[in-house]
């Protein structure tokens, strides 16, 4: 195999959702494995850099804040709040926003006396005063209200009797999977069926991990599939809508622009005061065409795409193209 | 300046906590005291879960010690602290210290926590025992479940009752003596409504006696919650050599100290993770010695094999280990 090193790229010449992005491969091959590390973390790439803070504001947060809006407002089931659940909505306002505001001193400010609050946000011209522990003073109330704040996802794993149950969230932009379908469920049962992880004892190393967390304890991980479209909201809900689009990409003369990498940044973070776990999944897209401006990303995923096991790129629902992409990516 | 001034090096027990001065002392009766603690620049400490603990140093020792406040955003962390005369020497060096004092704690630390699906929250007491289920019925009140508390202390020696009284009113029962607290156990555990926990610290046979007659009442053990120090985390462990032998180094591993840390601290580049024992990183290969496996990577054979080991968080069986490295 010849493989043709374009020239060298020069990182900053590169725009912003390249060298921000978090290209999650390090080598050859791709497996599932517990990668979680600390975050808050610097991860240097070959185009850039990502990870400095939990919550990540780039060029697309108003536009990807709308589009959860209309998702919400069309299908109200994306957000679920058992009743047990309040305390830890608003553990993780009270955690969220301070910590962002902390990270951008210039576009947010958060103050807080006693469970009095005041949340200001340039980039929305919002300045709200709530009370933490009272749901009728956000007027959306506190989990839709932050959903309107970060771009990432958000789910809420109650611990107890030993395990996690997934009992609130706001998830709008899952990839192929139900939200609705999964509250209520343990740690176990959501991972029932990914492939792989049960005969390699994955699942059950994960849960014993997030059960020993310490509450304000953060950790994060990533994760990665593929999406026809620049589209986020890849939900069974919607797959009529997505779905036709995998069996067409392989020979469409566009896929290099169509065809994207998505790599969700997941964080899990033990909140302080409910210990609940809050599980963060933030969602990134780039266009092949992009990956391959970075000469090592392009090289590296297309290994990754060849090399994948069969029954791993069913799950991820990437079969029917992956030869497709893996053989531009590698043509160069 | 008392002896239990800011020592010169923080315990592994405390590390990466916080250095907070003590703001008020006042005693609670002849043998309690209350010591509250806060961050010298006032800077809002860390929230915590309702139960928690918090590891405090005493010259080169620790303690844990149980948060008595609801733990929604405090400006102060308070302890209560029994003083034992033929203890370690923990709680007799808390009574010691004097406002303005300068004392390593380590984040809060939970271990009892109330269950969120309690339709309501049975706390049971005896003694210094309040401690932990004082915080459960303050963040009870705050976020709207109930609680009522059974409260056994003998006369004159009960820690925080004018707060207990105040707090649960009538959902208060206190007891002097075995009988009577007998007498209104039996009674309130046969008459819970469903979806009550029950939550009991203090002695631990009392705490064994509690929970023994709540399962033969056939409460199911989700229900039941005891506290117990130190249950979420791996111990210090015993101190250990390890040969390296490839860089023909030899490193003393401190108990509270990981061989990861240690071979950090030697200027050794470990690829590492989690630095929990789940991601797999960190692993070593060993060539001679037992190591004692305490992390969730290997699989049973792997471990059984003895040939390596994830050294961020396990330790030795034998005083040397040698390793491929």
């Amino acid at each position: 195999m010849s493989i043709t090193i374009g020239k060298d790229t020069d990182a900053a010449t590169l725009p912003e959702r390249i060298r921000r992005f978090p290209f999650p491969f390090t080598g050859e091959s791709y497996r599932y494995s517990a990668n979680v590390e600390p975050a808050n973390k610097n991860v240097p790439t070959d185009a850039g850099a990502w990870g400095a803070g939990v919550i990540d504001i780039d060029e697309f947060y108003l536009q990807e804040l709308a589009d959860r809006d209309q998702i919400l407002t069309r299908d109200p089931s994306r957000m679920q709040v058992l009743p047990h659940m309040r305390p830890a909505v608003w553990d993780t306002i009270a955690t969220l926003l301070p910590a962002m505001a902390e990270d951008y001193p210039d576009m947010m400010s958060f103050q807080r006396e006693g469970n009095a609050c005041r949340w200001q946000n340039k980039l929305q011209g919002l300045d709200v005063e709530f009370t933490v522990g009272d749901d009728d003073s956000l007027p959306m109330g506190p989990l839709r209200f932050l959903g309107s704040q970060i771009q990432d996802d958000i789910v809420l794993l109650d611990i107890r009797d030993n395990t996690m149950w997934l009992d609130a969230g706001l998830v709008s932009f899952a990839a192929d999977w139900s939200f609705n379908f999964d509250v209520g469920m343990n740690f176990l049962e959501i991972h029932g069926p990914v492939p792989r992880v049960k005969e390699e004892n994955i699942i059950r190393r994960a849960e014993q991990f997030l059960l020993r967390l310490q509450p304000g304890e953060q950790f994060r991980r990533t994760n990665w599939t593929m999406t026809v479209g620049n589209r986020l909201d890849t939900s069974t809900e919607t797959y009529p809508e997505w779905g036709p689009d995998r069996g067409t990409i392989a020979t469409d003369p566009d896929m290099p622009d169509k065809l994207h990498l998505r790599v969700e940044v997941q964080h899990l973070i033990r909140l302080p005061h409910t210990g609940v776990l809050l599980f963060l999944i933030r969602s990134y897209l780039l266009p092949l065409r992009d990956i391959a401006k970075v000469p090592a990303w392009r090289e590296r995923f297309g290994h990754v795409l060849a090399e994948l096991p069969e029954d791993m790129a069913e799950y991820k629902g990437i079969i029917r193209y992956r030869k497709a992409a893996s053989d531009w990516l590698l043509a160069g | 300046m008392t002896i239990t001034a800011l020592p010169i090096t923080a315990h592994p027990a405390v590390e990466g906590g916080l250095q907070l001065e003590v703001t008020n002392v006042s005693p609670q009766t002849e043998s309690i005291v209350s010591i509250t603690l806060a961050d010298p620049s006032g800077a809002r400490l860390p929230s915590y879960v309702p139960g928690s603990h918090l590891v405090v140093q005493y010259g080169s020792g620790v303690n844990a010690y149980s948060l008595t406040g609801s733990g929604n955003a405090p400006s102060e962390y308070a302890i209560s602290v029994l003083r034992v005369e033929d203890g370690a020497g923990g709680s007799v060096a808390m009574h010691h210290l004097a406002v303005g004092d300068r004392v390593y704690v380590s984040r809060p630390r939970s271990a009892f926590a109330p269950a969120s699906t309690a339709t309501h929250h049975l706390l049971i007491a005896a003694g210094i025992g309040i401690t932990p289920v004082l915080s459960h019925a303050r963040a009870a009140a705050d976020r709207g479940t109930t609680s009522s508390l059974i409260y056994v202390y003998r006369p004159g020696t009960g820690a925080h009752v004018e707060e207990a009284r105040d707090l649960l009113g009538p959902a208060l029962t206190e007891c002097s003596d075995r009988g009577s607290f007998q007498n209104v156990l039996t009674e309130r555990l046969m008459t819970q409504s469903l979806g009550t926990h029950l939550y009991v610290c203090g002695p631990i046979a009392f705490m064994d006696a509690v929970l023994n007659q709540a399962r033969e009442l056939g409460w199911p053990p989700a229900r039941l919650h005891s506290e117990a120090f130190g249950a979420a985390e791996l111990d210090d462990g015993e101190p250990f050599t390890v040969n390296l032998v490839r860089s023909g180094l030899k490193l003393d591993v401190p108990a509270g100290v990981s061989l990861l840390e240690t071979l950090e601290r030697a200027g050794k580049t470990i690829p590492n993770m989690c630095r929990k024992g789940i991601c797999g990183e960190c692993v070593l290969p060993v060539l001679r010695g037992t190591p004692q496996h305490r992390d969730l990577y290997l699989t049973d054979q792997e471990k059984a094999e003895n040939t390596t080991m994830m050294c961020c968080v396990s330790r030795s069986e034998d005083p040397e280990l040698e390793l491929d490295l």
